[in-house]
């Protein structure tokens, strides 16, 4: 009788996460000799959201631009930039006038805030090779028109795109985009219901990593690397401390620290976030089979996507989406967060705490900025929060 | 970002026309003052008379279309600029701040938040509800603004989403394709727009009364583009950054109205009769300069008397583009035998003008620099406000790189008296002068500037 063979899953899991923690802090852009198979050149494209599938269809790999993190010291963005602009944007600017963003094919932002329209024109003054443009996508989800101008502004940005390749990209090349990209967005969502019902199987932390991999390898490798950390997540033997369970929000373009995702963690579990939630926009399947597959994904930006404070939609009032968050992670409290200088997450900030006194839920704000590398006085604030969640709880 | 009732600094300009000059005295300054006054009483009854109100910003903001259901228009941008000139900014700053807000946000925003928490509207009067607010994409701002009224006064507020230019050297040609979808986007828009203002006011959209508007429109901004021209001339008639606020403020105000197209046709006249006689806005104009961005309004005499003691004029402010929506081109008048495409046409086409001169700032600034034979260019960065600041620096790097052109960059904000560092910017802009003068900028320049044409309106 020969012993079964126990796969160590949680060896299996932490090498994914190591793979992962490497490629986020790897801003590098892949060179020509690089590229994974399939792959002819590089997509950069600005937080919040991007059709990542219409790049993919080109042959062209979808970077998230994701600033520079705390590791990245600023040389020339600071003469460039006025002192209040948030630091995702000035250490994007630096990216770019170091040289590191220097492969990319081109760079897209969108229309999220003023900082970040200005980006494009950054981008065309200081590297006139790259394509760099806005993607108008649009802030009027609710008037009739309004995914038929989507559609226009992606039929524009594909025959672009076509142009830079020098091939026509197909309708069966984005179906088969649509259909590759789906399924890793189904694998996070399932992701994020471990977390929701299990939170002690996952930190937010390592649900960021995993979910932050997928900015930057392609989505084949991402796809496997999930289908891989599932099946572990799930085997986690893993004893429910005591800790409150919180919602994190205001992590939806400026990435906060890894190291203050970590602190938060130490003291709380954190059953939601809207962390990278440009990765995770849809809230369902964009449909596979249909006819035009450029208006599947014009249709479901606007009707099948979660809110975000850089978004303006009727249908979905701040405190509304704030309150399905904390019912559905049947979470205590909610940690509301902003980017220093970001005006519409600060504002948005305001909104989420007027609407969580008026419901009588606790919350705790947190500012931060992608470049801070202090948590200690942090940590005591998530501390306290904690401490006192568990004992009105208690 | 706004427009202006901004005081005049005395002193400064030339004196009225003598009495037995033929033409009636004119003066923008009193008789802009006048309108606004009569705007603001109009605006404090008009809760009272069961009459629409809507707030509305002065970039992209569909005032044909409300004024042909008889809105009245709330400037909350106006507002706020206001407690920066009567230096009220402050209090209403540390309460907004008090009741949670960032340091860090648009001190427009803030001031109005200020002001909405002391339940009044300072300094002319009590502010009425409103009943709908309409605000743009361009700057995203507004759109959170917006958000905050619709809370508090739990009324639609609806966004009017205005593609803009999409990357450098991008042009867009009336009727080619890409100017058709963005207009066909902007007119479902308006068409959405004119249902929810039907159903606020009860009353049937009439295509007439737009037309009648856009008509207006149109004679306001053939003469508001002759006003412009009209600063090529050397010495300049007026200051683009002070006194334009003020004929901006009634471009927005009054615009599509009686009073508004006279005025403007007025201030036209005036202007042109100071070219005619050679009379300057500075006694003696010794450089023409460029103002990029928007004014500090707690600081604004002095900010206007550092550069005016040195003989040097603002020619051209790019606000004067932008606070307009873009409109500040002659090809961009209404088509009123097709009121409503030609609106959605237009607008399109103004947005992306509007929003060009910010986010690809360098493109229209070369020619600017040419247009009003300017000698250097300031930059005014504002602090709270990333729409005109983001991009800014870098702007000025590429612009005095390229053109060889004195550049200045001063940073403060539009209304939070606590970023006027004055001996700082003082020194900078001192310099900035020294140095235009050692490139020999001294003495009136005299034969620069061509001399404007304009149309006839
Ligand atoms: S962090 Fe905020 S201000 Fe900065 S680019 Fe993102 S949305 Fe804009
Ligand atoms: S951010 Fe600037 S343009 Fe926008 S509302 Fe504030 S002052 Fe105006």
């Amino acid at each position: 009788m020969s012993a079964q063979i126990v796969p160590d899953y949680e060896a299996q899991l932490n090498a994914i996460l190591d793979r992962c923690h490497s490629a986020s802090l790897d801003a590098r852009i892949p060179d020509a000799g690089e590229l994974p198979e399939g792959y002819t050149g590089t997509l950069g494209n600005f937080p919040v959201y991007f059709p990542d599938e219409i790049a993919h269809a080109a042959g062209l790999l979808p970077v998230n631009i994701l600033g520079g993190g705390n590791k990245l010291e600023m040389k020339h963005a600071d003469a460039r930039m006025g002192s209040f602009v948030c630091s995702i944007c000035r250490s994007t600017t630096e990216l770019g006038l170091n040289g590191t963003l220097a492969g990319l094919t081109g760079f897209v932002t969108h229309p999220i805030c003023d900082a970040a329209k200005h980006l494009a024109g950054i981008w065309s003054r200081n590297l006139p090779d790259q394509m760099a443009e806005i993607l108008y996508l649009p802030q009027n989800p609710n008037s009739p028109g309004a995914a038929r101008y989507v559609a226009a502004e992606y039929q524009r940005l594909r025959a672009e795109l076509a142009r830079k390749v020098g091939h026509p990209i197909s309708d069966a090349a984005i179906r088969s985009s649509i259909r590759l990209y789906n399924k890793k967005r189904r694998l996070m969502r399932e992701l994020y219901q471990i977390r929701r019902d299990e939170p002690w199987k996952l930190s937010c932390s390592e649900s960021y990593l995993l979910v932050r991999a997928g900015t930057r390898i392609p989505c084949e490798e991402h796809v496997e690397l999930l289908e891989q950390a599932l099946p572990a997540i799930r085997q986690r033997h893993v004893a429910a401390q005591d800790k409150p369970r919180v919602i994190f929000v205001g992590g939806f373009c400026e990435q906060p620290p890894l190291e203050m995702l970590e602190t938060i963690d130490d003291a709380c579990f954190v059953v939601d976030d809207d962390l990278l939630i440009g990765q995770r926009w849809f809230t369902e399947d964009v449909p596979e089979d249909v006819g035009d597959p450029v208006w599947a994904l014009a249709e479901s930006y606007i009707e099948r996507s979660h809110a975000s404070p850089v978004q303006h939609d009727e249908r979905k009032p701040k405190g509304d989406y704030l309150m399905a968050m904390l019912r559905d992670g049947k979470a205590d409290a909610a940690i509301l967060t902003a980017a220093k200088f970001c005006e519409p997450g600060l504002d948005e900030q305001l909104f989420w705490s007027k609407d969580l006194d008026a419901a009588g839920v606790q919350y705790l704000v947190l500012e931060f900025e992608e470049k801070m590398t202090s948590f200690e006085q942090m940590a005591m604030q998530v501390e306290t929060f904690a401490e006192s969640l568990l004992f009105a709880l208690a | 970002m706004t427009t202006a009732i901004a005081e005049a600094v005395p002193g400064t300009s030339r004196s009225a026309p003598a009495a037995k000059e033929i033409w009636t005295p004119f003066n923008a300054h009193s008789e802009g003052q006048r309108l606004f006054k009569e705007w603001y009483a109009r605006l404090e009854t008009a809760n009272e008379r069961h009459e629409p109100v809507a707030n509305v910003f002065v970039m992209g903001n569909a005032i044909e279309i409300l004024r042909s259901f008889d809105f009245h228009m709330v400037f909350p941008e106006i507002n706020s600029l206001q407690t920066g000139v009567r230096k009220t900014s402050a209090e209403f700053i540390r309460i907004s701040e008090d009741y949670g807000m960032s340091p860090d946000v648009c001190s427009y925003v803030k001031a109005d938040v200020g002001m909405m928490l002391k339940e009044e509207k300072e300094p002319l009067g009590k502010m009425p509800k409103p009943d709908l607010s309409v605000s743009s994409n361009m700057c995203g701002t507004f759109i959170k603004w917006a958000e905050i009224w619709e809370r508090r006064y739990k009324m639609p507020s609806f966004v009017l989403d205005l593609p803009g230019q999409r990357s450098s050297s991008w042009v867009v040609r009336p009727g080619d394709a890409q100017h058709s979808a963005d207009s066909r986007w902007v007119e479902d828009q308006f068409k959405d727009l004119i249902a929810k203002c039907e159903k606020i006011t009860g009353k049937r959209f009439d295509i007439d009364r737009l037309a009648e508007v856009q008509g207006r429109v149109n004679q306001m901004v053939i003469h508001w583009n002759n006003v412009m021209e009209l600063n090529r001339t050397c010495p300049a008639p007026y200051n683009a950054m002070l006194d334009g606020l003020t004929y901006i403020g009634i471009m927005n105000v009054y615009r599509g109205t009686v009073e508004g197209v006279e005025f403007m046709r007025r201030l036209e006249e005036d202007v042109r009769a100071k070219v005619a006689r050679g009379e300057g806005r500075v006694p003696e104009e010794r450089f023409r300069l460029l103002f990029s961005g928007t004014p500090c309004y707690v600081s604004m005499r002095r900010l206007v008397e550092l550069f005016e003691t040195w003989g040097g004029v603002f020619a051209y402010s790019d606000y004067l583009t932008f606070a307009a929506g873009g409109m500040d081109a002659a090809e961009l008048l209404y088509d009123t035998s097709r009121p409503l495409e030609s609106l959605a046409e237009v607008t399109a086409l103004a947005a992306q003008r509007g929003l060009s001169n910010q986010f690809f700032a360098h493109e229209r600034m070369e020619k600017q620099i040419k247009d009003y034979g300017v000698d250097g260019v300031v930059f005014h960065g504002i602090k709270s406000c990333r729409f005109v600041s983001a991009g800014m620096a870098d702007t000025r790097d590429y612009i005095s790189k390229r053109l060889d052109i004195p550049t200045l960059y001063i940073e403060s904000d539009l209304i939070d008296p606590r970023y006027w560092s004055d001996a700082q910017i003082k020194n900078r802009v001192d310099a900035f002068f020294e140095a235009l003068q050692q490139r020999g900028g001294a003495g009136p320049l005299k034969g620069k500037a061509t001399h404007a044409q304009g149309r006839t309106a």
